[in-house]
């Protein structure tokens, strides 16, 4: 092993290490780096294995809980949902990959979060994926679209894991930096969690799965510097994913958890061989040997540094004891899975990699993981906030009729049906689909329980670019909200931070305003944060996208019984409004639509009001009360009107005055703006009663506003439409070339 | 009775399979794509998923399996048969069954309910329902698309072979809605000795009424009087 004698500012550019960094790299190791090393040391410092940036800041959200079971710091987290079983899960981001090649950027972001949730031994049983692209108007994002749900489709489809939920916005922000984040959800026995830390010096460590190729390499430093023109040159940093070879690993893997034989498990995600080798032995707090000569290859000629930075999907790392080798090996022998013994765990603290007996790195663990030099931007509050915070959205008339107004509303690419897109995707396989993408959180059946988990992907950046930390307040809010109009309660959170180049002020006091929000609204409503994942760096030619944090939430429901429906069950049962009255429309769809602009007071949010609300509709659901209960979201109350008619095939008409009052500006604002803490409720007439009585000991308001049935969407003096035109204005949103008028 | 379920690399509706047999009250046993033997199952499901990653074509490589060798077998003998979607590519590919399943028209994958109209009650797999029936079962698949030579079709209808066809919901011709534009609107056929059949639409996935629909089970629960009737004459295997 030779260390570099001179560095280059190039070389320092490849890896993503700025001379500050490599200078003190040099400083801790008490010698120049050589080659192999300083491709490790950048990829174990990038932001998305070292959360450099991210990382004091995340330290501040509330991580445990009664039912945490695993919290930050292992491959997924993990919550208890009663009898005896864990829900793992976290949700990741493949943003960068996604916007150069959208096929295999989102099949491979698919694959490696189901890796890294049957990499702690649980059975995939969900996923789920939040979008974000720029406007639908332009073919240009279409076509990413179609190749990002190809590609979630292939993937999860051939895998066979079902796709039950997630959200998709088109905003201007995305225009060259579309947001492609997954989650995946599984379930295993307590008792067989497997996790990733190695142990024992002298266990033998076995490389499973796909062979190694030249794919992605660099690919975590790549998702740690901007977008730009040259950026589609990096294709060969994205990989290749392998769905069916996905299946075999999965199956393998879930059929070891809980087998004593397996000492450790980790996947190769982010940084391959590097990450997971150093990872895997840190957290054990050993060290690990390896010979790369041992690794099999899918190509000639590759150097040891390629081969420790391949992100070849479909890999994991196994630790067991010599003597279990051979019948482990033969269990993926048994599904034409290859292995081989790379390694061996040490008691050195040291990542020591050979290549045939050759040393080419030799680090000490803590440089790698603890060292990681944090980066502490400076702050600061974006100039000309205050301007578009300072204006009155109510001062603009609305355009149009308000009749017209919902129909633009449900025809918006942002809020109308999501059929066209759920439809590719089997949502289905595995028969636990009791609530299915269209309603607001899924719902799948626990076997063996009796009980359900309830599951959702959330997050506006309208609000956000308004005022991050409200924004993310409003995503954790959001997301409660869903999983509490199933019936279920709210057990456990994963976020996925997606943002732009932290080194600009703006974009850190954005970052960590968002975590502050967040953390709020998590202790407000008492869910811990158990996973999650950050990206930075999505911008393009310097210009960032909106501050968009996605909060993907699991909430437990403990008998499916008592569950709730969002269309309108039946005819003549009394609509409900649950919560306040507001007309908020700043950073809404419809100023957006209306006025295209995002400006004015953001939605208030008073966390205290949101837990009280949360709290009397989850009371009234498991009272059996509640015949259909809906969150109310963008478009406000309007669009949630027409989306529980259209769930629910029927109609309805709403006889209050309350919407006939004051100026169309007002009556915009009471129905289509997106004031928080509220859900749409229908109840049978002899149970108006007990509602109330439920909603008063929650100190929240309650008003009834018409009654369900008929062919007709009515509000009394404000608008009246048939049901099929609704329905049709809904449908046909994410179809091109098909108004609704 | 007992269910016999293949199980292929890739292979992924055999757990939902198992559990609608266990929800009609019978037992099943999977069945290993290398092994031959076929466990005394009394019918065997070749169920829906990718096997071999749809290498080549769809159910290509499959048919080549040893498993598959016993199955030849085993249908030769008038065992019952039943492929469920990769199944039914399967059972194409192994000249089991006529035509072949193509790329949907849309190109896109689809999975929705679909509605099927029996369209003969005169099969060991469609004996409980009434001709003309609509079922309401779920699709989940990206080349379901029917597709045979003329002479072939007009054979299969004239000999009663095809069990069902995409309708609407109110039984009439499904036109565009098709969820893949099968020729004639084809879901299901059988062998001209009836006991193979294949389909494309996924009756386990119609087996409570939690999922949303129980239609699926009329098969299920076809086949297991089929083998009850016929266990009356068989001779002790």
């Amino acid at each position: 092993m030779s260390a570099l004698a001179q560095v280059s500012d190039a070389q320092l550019a490849e890896v993503a290490l700025t001379r500050g960094e490599y200078e003190l790299a040099s400083r801790l190791l008490g010698r120049a780096p050589a080659e192999v090393e300083l491709g490790v040391i950048g990829a174990m410092w990038s932001e998305h294995c070292g959360y450099k940036t991210s990382k004091p800041l995340l330290a501040r959200l509330p991580t445990s809980g009664a039912r945490v079971l695993q919290g930050p710091g292992e491959n997924a987290g993990a919550v208890d949902i009663g009898g005896g079983l864990a829900c793992v899960f976290k949700i990741e981001s493949h943003n960068h990959p996604s916007a150069i090649e959208p096929y295999q950027g989102a099949a491979t972001g698919v694959g490696g979060i189901l890796r890294d949730v049957f990499t702690m031994g649980a059975r995939p049983v969900a996923l789920l994926d939040s979008l974000r692209f720029g406007p639908f108007e332009d073919p240009a994002q279409r076509h990413l679209l179609d190749g990002v749900v190809a590609g979630i489709g292939g993937y999860g489809n051939c895998i066979g894991v079902p796709t039950v939920g997630g959200e998709l916005y088109f905003d201007d922000s995305y225009r060259h930096n579309c947001l492609v984040n997954a989650m995946c959800v599984g379930i295993i026995e307590q008792s067989k969690l497997t996790l990733a830390a190695a142990a024992g010096p002298g266990n033998l460590v076995l490389l499973v799965g796909a062979d190694t190729g030249r794919d992605g390499i660099h690919g975590a430093t790549f998702a740690s510097v901007e977008l730009n023109d040259a950026s589609s040159e990096r294709r060969p940093a994205v990989q290749v994913g392998n769905p069916f070879l996905e299946k075999c690993l999965m199956e393998v893997c879930v059929t070891l958890a809980g087998d004593p034989r397996i000492v450790a498990m980790q996947d190769l995600g982010a940084a391959g061989l590097t990450s997971s080798s150093a990872e895997l032995a840190h957290r054990g707090g050993c060290g690990i040997e390896m010979d790369i000569a041992r690794v099999s290859r899918r190509e000639r000629g590759m150097t040891p540094y390629e081969v420790m930075l391949s992100e070849s999907q479909e890999r994991m790392l196994l630790v067991v004891r010599p003597e279990d080798a051979s019948s482990v090996q033969a269990e993926f022998d048994r599904w034409d899975l290859h292995s081989d013994v790379i390694g061996t765990v040490t008691g050195t603290g040291r990542l020591v990699v050979a290549d045939a007996g050759e040393v080419v790195c030799d680090l000490p663990l803590d440089l790698l993981i603890d060292d990681v030099p944090l980066r502490h931007p400076v702050a600061r509050r974006p100039d000309g906030l205050d301007e578009q915070l300072a204006v009155d959205p109510l001062a603009l008339a609305p355009p149009w009729s308000m009749g017209e107004t919902l129909l633009r509303l449900l025809n918006s690419p942002n809020i109308g049906s999501r059929r066209p897109i759920f439809r590719r995707y089997d949502h289905q396989v595995g028969d636990d689909t009791v609530v299915r993408p269209g309603g607001d959180a899924a719902l799948l059946r626990v076997r063996g329980t009796g009980g359900a988990i309830a599951l959702t992907t959330d997050g506006n950046g309208r609000y956000a670019a308004l005022d991050p930390r409200r924004g993310a307040a409003i995503a954790v809010c959001e997301a409660a909200r869903n999983v509490v109009a199933v019936g279920a309660t709210p057990v456990g959170v994963t976020n996925c931070l997606n943002f732009g180049n932290p080194e600009k002020a703006e974009v850190f006091w954005e970052l960590s305003e968002a975590v502050e929000g967040m953390r709020e609204a998590c202790l407000a409503l008492g869910v811990p944060v158990v996973s999650g994942n950050v990206s930075l760096y999505n911008d393009t030619e310097g210009v960032s996208i909106a501050p968009t944090t996605v909060i993907g939430m699991v909430g437990h429901l403990e008998e499916l019984e008592r569950r709730c429906g969002a269309g309108f069950a039946r005819d003549g049962d009394a609509v409900l409004l649950v919560g306040p009255v507001g007309m908020d429309l700043g950073g809404s769809e419809y100023q957006r639509l209306a006025h295209g602009v995002n400006a004015g007071p953001r939605p208030t949010l008073d966390l205290d009001l949101e837990a009280r609300v949360q709290a009397a509709v989850r009371a009234m659901i498991d009272a059996g009360l509640l015949a259909s209960c809906h969150d109310l979201a963008e478009g406000g109350l309007g669009v949630a009107l027409a989306e529980s008619c259209i769930l629910g095939g029927r109609g309805a008409e709403l006889t209050t005055g309350l919407f006939a009052l004051g100026a169309p500006t007002v009556r915009a604002g009471l129905l289509f703006g997106e004031s928080q803490s509220r859900f749409l409720t229908s109840a049978a007439a002899q149970d108006v009663a007990a509602v109330r009585a439920i909603a008063q000991s929650h100190q929240v308001e309650v008003r009834e506003l018409g009654t369900t049935g008929g062919d007709r969407v009515a509000i009394a003096g404000v608008l009246d439409l048939e049901l099929a035109e609704v329905l049709r204005a809904h449908a046909q949103a994410l179809m091109p070339g098909q108004g609704w008028g | 009775m007992r269910f016999g379920i293949a199980v292929f690399p890739g292979t992924w509706s055999d757990r939902d399979c198992a559990r609608a047999v266990e929800v009609a009250g019978h037992e099943s046993v999977h069945l290993w794509h290398r092994d031959r033997d076929l466990g005394g199952s009394d019918c065997v499901i070749l169920p829906g998923g990718f096997s071999y990653g749809d290498h080549l074509r769809t159910g290509a490589v499959a048919r080549f399996a040893p498993l598959m060798e016993s199955v030849q077998e085993f249908a030769a003998g008038g065992g019952l048969v039943l492929g469920i979607c990769n199944g039914f590519q399967i059972l194409c590919e192994a000249h089991l069954l006529p035509g072949a399943l193509t790329r949907n028209v849309s190109l896109e994958f689809r999975c929705e309910t679909a509605w099927l109209r029996v369209e003969t009650a005169a099969t060991p797999f469609t004996s409980a329902c009434e001709p003309g029936q609509v079922l309401a079962v779920p699709v989940s698949h990206g080349e379901g698309r029917y597709v045979a030579e003329p002479s072939t079709l007009d054979r299969l209808e004239a000999d009663g072979r095809v069990a069902f066809r995409y309708v609407s919901p109110d039984g009439s011709p499904v036109g565009d809605a098709s969820p893949n534009g099968s020729m004639r609107d084809i879901a299901g056929i059988v062998n001209e000795a009836r006991n193979v059949l294949g389909m494309m639409p996924h009756p386990e996935r119609a087996a409570e009424p939690l999922l949303g629909s129980t239609d699926g089970m009329r098969i299920f629960q076809s086949v297991v009087n089929a083998v009850a009737a016929d266990s009356v004459f068989a001779v002790p295997r």
